[in-house]
């Protein structure tokens, strides 16, 4: 059975935008689209003073620093104690401005790499757009990642600047400083004085100026460099530019229909590109108050964030909807929801059943939205004003032109009919598009077919044009929203001296949607015993941290392997899930 | 079962889910996910595995009054001595 098959019994849940007590910004589907494009939508941004172009943190902060925004709450920070930190857009253009006279004085120049490793401090916001100002090429890296994967995407990104606390630079990357050669310096959010090689973020900016002067900013200049996974190879650094504010600031406006004084909250951490699209940069290009909570998901956290600070756009993820759940809608009868207008969700499809619990629940329900850090914003979404059909992603943003193709044998694509299974494609062309997956011109070129750029995630569309996700076309794995590459997982365990072979692969869970599971084998003469499992697992744990390792490991003393030696992990996954094997005419060597 | 006793079990459980962790850096205060990288799977794993050693149900709205050694061993300690109102 598909996912959308059990959707499909989930009745239709009915909009009547007119009751709205907040007209939605896009109150006619049909009409917004036909109207849209994309210069037009770049009016709703400010562009550089006299001309001098485009620059997301100019969008972001400056132009409400010196307007009637200026003394409105930008950040309000809520730290895992519960203390609150409020910062005005003037107070924040005064800090990202120091922190961009900081980068200067210290050799920095444009176009150089600016790595932020941080929990959801106040410090990663004013790190990443004080980079951005100052025409850094900003990657924020999740806190949770091992010494592997940031040593990995450091080396990728040609880091010349780490901005990080003491206790994760001491635990993940001072040992691999020497591998690190380009890394220039490392800024310590809470040292109070330089050390080696390290400087101290509080004496920087006590010694710099509060003015600073964006310079001009191509709209195609490079900003942003994500980083995400294929099922093999390293990891793929992905190259947006400035212009993606444009999209970040349109599907702000239609997607997550925020309003002049809306206090939104996203979830996510800023080390995914949700966190930074949408935990970042489009609230703030809207003005609106950007509410940051420092802590992971706990229930009566969340509840209490929602209801003290009235939150009224709030973005969330599967996982922690799950967990929600779970936890049943009762929990939630002592908190005040009442400023809550609309609740969305990505990361990995939502099932219609949390969808409509959502409804239960908030008096809301959750309206799950499609994109991949290589589209860079939201390209498909259940809007405020429309009609929901649970279980879906929702239909195009406007501007966004999607099909479902198949390939064909010479390359190219077609598409195909209605409710036809395919692969996920948008036609090129939208402004937060990525540029390209840095040094690895061979791997961005095998995403298009023509003008079609191709998802790699498998969808169909119905007779009203609403998009319904099936799977993936590849091996990578969705874990709590992460997407987490099997090779990088598979390299780390094949790190170790006894291991012969691994296959990694995505395992249904009912709360994260997968988890990491590695089958292993061992070299001869090492004993495939409890110890043995621990000591791996522990092994990909210390490289690999926690939000990648795998969570289960098997010890198998031979894996399924193809006449060519490749293993075969698609044979693992179906015989782990109990399904059908499917063609095993390539089997050359089973597992044991 | 003594305070002790639970404060070794808790972190016995740790060492199954991260292997890796170095129990001797247990200080009673610390967030135990934070200095143990304990992503919230792992957290949940850890209260199933208490579950099952000691029989104690938590409920997931009371997580977070085992985030801390501390805060753990006193709520462990409160349901072993009244399980008839813990474990229903």
């Amino acid at each position: 059975m598909r996912a959308s098959d059990n959707a499909a019994r989930y009745a239709t849940i009915h909009k009547d935008p007119a009751s709205f007590a907040v007209p939605p910004n896009l109150a006619d589907y049909r009409a917004v689209c036909a109207a849209f494009n994309w210069e037009a939508a770049r009016k709703g941004l400010s562009g550089l003073p006299q001309g001098r172009g485009l620059n997301i943190a100019y969008e972001a902060v400056d132009r409400h620093a010196y307007g009637p925004r200026a003394d409105r709450t930008a950040l309000r920070w809520i730290g895992k104690t519960g203390e609150r930190r409020d910062y005005s857009y003037r107070e924040l253009v005064l800090a990202t401005n120091r922190l961009a006279n900081a980068l200067q004085t210290m050799g920095v120049k444009s176009g150089d790499n600016v790595f932020v490793l941080l929990g959801r401090v106040p410090e990663l916001y004013v790190a990443v757009l004080g980079a951005l100002k100052m025409k850094c090429v900003v990657t924020p890296l999740f806190s949770a990642f091992g010494p592997e994967p940031i040593a990995t995407r450091m080396k990728i990104g040609d880091a010349r600047v780490l901005v990080t606390t003491e206790t994760l630079y001491r635990r993940k990357v001072e040992a691999l400083r020497g591998s690190l050669p380009k890394l220039h310096c490392v800024i310590l959010v809470d040292a109070d004085q330089d050390g080696e090689g390290t400087r101290s973020w509080r004496k920087l900016m006590q010694a710099a100026s509060d003015a600073f002067e964006i310079p001009p900013t191509d709209s195609q200049e490079t900003a942003l460099l994500h980083f995400t996974s294929g099922t093999t190879g390293r990891p793929k650094g992905v190259v947006h530019v400035h212009e993606a504010v444009v999209t970040h600031y349109a599907t702000g406006l239609y997607a997550l229909d925020l309003h002049d004084d809306d206090r939104f909250w996203c979830t996510a951490d800023p080390g995914w590109v949700t966190g930074t699209s949408y935990g970042v940069i489009a609230p703030l290009t809207h003005g609106v108050t950007n509410i940051v909570v420092e802590a992971e998901f706990d229930a009566p956290t969340w509840y209490g964030v929602l209801a003290q600070e009235r939150v009224t756009v709030w973005y969330t993820a599967p996982t922690a909807i799950r967990m929600m759940m779970k936890l049943g809608a009762d929990a939630l009868k002592d908190y005040d929801l009442s400023a809550l207008r609309f609740a969305a969700s990505v990361g990995e499809p939502l099932n219609a059943e949390a969808v409509v619990w959502g409804a239960e629940a908030f008096g809301l329900p959750f309206h799950d939205n499609w994109w991949q850090t290589e589209t860079g914003g939201i390209m498909i979404a259940n809007f405020a004003s429309m009609d929901i059909k649970p279980g879906s992603m929702g239909r195009p943003l406007p501007g966004i032109e999607a099909g479902i193709v198949r390939r064909k044998a010479d390359g190219g694509v077609e598409t195909v009919n209605t409710d036809q299974e395919g692969e996920l494609a948008l036609k090129s062309g939208w402004p937060s598009m990525m540029r390209g997956y840095l040094h690895e011109e061979a791997r961005y070129r095998k995403c298009f077919a023509g003008e079609w750029y191709l998802t790699g995630d498998l969808a169909r569309c119905d007779d009203d044009g609403y998009f319904w996700f099936v799977g993936r076309a590849d091996d990578v794995i969705k874990s709590s929203g992460h997407l987490i590459g099997p090779f990088e997982v598979e390299s780390a365990l094949m790190e170790h001296p006894a291991v012969a072979e691994v296959a990694v692969i995505g395992k249904p869970d009912p709360i994260a949607g997968e988890i990491v599971k590695a089958f292993v084998a061992l070299k001869l003469g090492f004993p495939a015993d409890e110890a043995m499992r621990k000591e791996l697992l522990g092994h990909a744990r210390k490289r690999l941290g926690a939000a990648v390792a795998p969570k289960e490991i098997e010890l198998r003393a031979n894996l399924p392997k193809t006449r060519s030696g490749k293993i075969m992990r698609r044979l693992l996954k179906a015989r782990e899930l109990g399904l059908p094997e499917g063609d095993l005419s390539t089997l050359e060597s089973d597992e044991r | 079962m003594t305070d002790a006793e639970i404060r070794a079990l808790i972190l016995e459980l740790i060492g199954e889910i991260a292997p890796e962790a170095d129990l001797a850096l247990a200080r009673d205060q610390d967030d135990l996910r934070e200095v143990f990288d304990l992503d919230s799977m792992d957290f949940a794993n850890l209260v199933v595995a208490i579950h099952d050693r000691l029989g104690v149900n938590i409920p997931e709205a009371h997580y977070n009054q085992l985030f801390t050694l501390e805060c753990a061993i006193a709520y462990l300690h409160d349901a072993l001595t009244q399980p008839k109102q813990n474990d229903g």
